[in-house]
């Protein structure tokens, strides 16, 4: 086997299995802290993908924002008296059971599935190019999208302040 | 085999399948919100897999940018309402909220 093969199953099962860990732990601290395993080898994955940005905004808001966001209120919310089982889960079987059938079904059709397929498979510097393209196509998106997270930023500090009670 | 789209498909369907798990099982509002983290991440990669084998150009990719940039307001937005139950109701037990005001 080639080494890229090898590199990427590897990061494949550490995608997983911080993913089955972050599904299947009965306490919320270790589940937080297997995001990070998860958000990591999804950039990896985006490298092996030749999105070279897409990977470096991965590492830039998931990990670096997101997942400290989430430990945040982890740790704001969770009583460290309290009993061992944080994260409590109901319904486990036929939820299993459903997502099973369900996951089933998408690989199936994955497989049997006839992609098309590109002329070209191209390994080339992407940050230039999607600078271009926010700037060109997706000019009102992009805009847009300023807006949506100032909105989201003021709400978030409207929404988690303290009550000012007279 | 080499590795080409289907790999790419099915990890983001795993990845999928596991968010989905944990929104539908979970009782704690923040692990909800991971699995819904996980959900986003796969169809994430997705995005970025059809565009590098199947279209060839750079639309994929920006559609990504723009998932993960919602996904950081939705989190925000998120663990914000998740701490602001947690003052009224000093759990996060999303079966023991059942009224929107104190």
């Amino acid at each position: 086997m080639e080494v890229a093969t090898v590199l990427f199953y590897l990061i494949a099962a550490v995608t997983v299995g911080s993913a089955a860990m972050v599904a299947f732990s009965r306490n919320i601290i270790y589940s937080a802290f297997s995001l990070l395993g998860t958000f990591a080898g999804v950039a990896g994955i985006y490298v092996f993908l030749g999105a070279d940005f897409v990977a470096g905004v991965q590492v830039l808001i998931y990990v670096g924002g997101i997942l400290v966001l989430v430990l945040f209120a982890v740790m704001l919310t969770h009583r460290i008296t309290d009993v061992q089982i944080t994260n409590r889960a109901v319904g486990r079987l036929p939820a299993l059971v459903a997502v099973g059938i369900l996951l089933f079904l998408l690989v199936q059709s994955i497989r049997e599935t006839p992609w098309r397929k590109a002329k070209e498979i191209v390994y080339a510097p992407t940050t230039a190019q999607i600078g271009d393209l926010f700037l060109q196509s997706y000019l009102l998106p992009f805009e847009l999208a300023s807006l949506v997270l100032l909105a989201a930023l003021i709400g978030a500090v409207l929404i988690s302040r303290k009550e000012l009670k007279e | 085999m080499a590795i080409g789209l289907t790999h790419y498909l099915v990890l983001g369907a795993i990845l999928f399948s596991l968010g989905l798990y944990s929104v539908l099982t979970r009782r704690n509002a923040i692990a909800i919100l991971m699995g819904v983290e996980l959900i986003l991440n796969g169809a994430n990669i997705n995005y970025v897999a059809f565009s590098h084998f199947s279209t060839g150009g750079l639309d994929g990719q920006i559609y990504a940018i723009f998932v993960i940039m919602l996904a950081a307001a939705e989190a925000a937005i998120g663990l914000a309402i998740v701490l602001a139950i947690f003052q009224i109701f000093h759990t996060i037990d999303v079966g023991a909220v059942e009224t929107l005001k104190e």
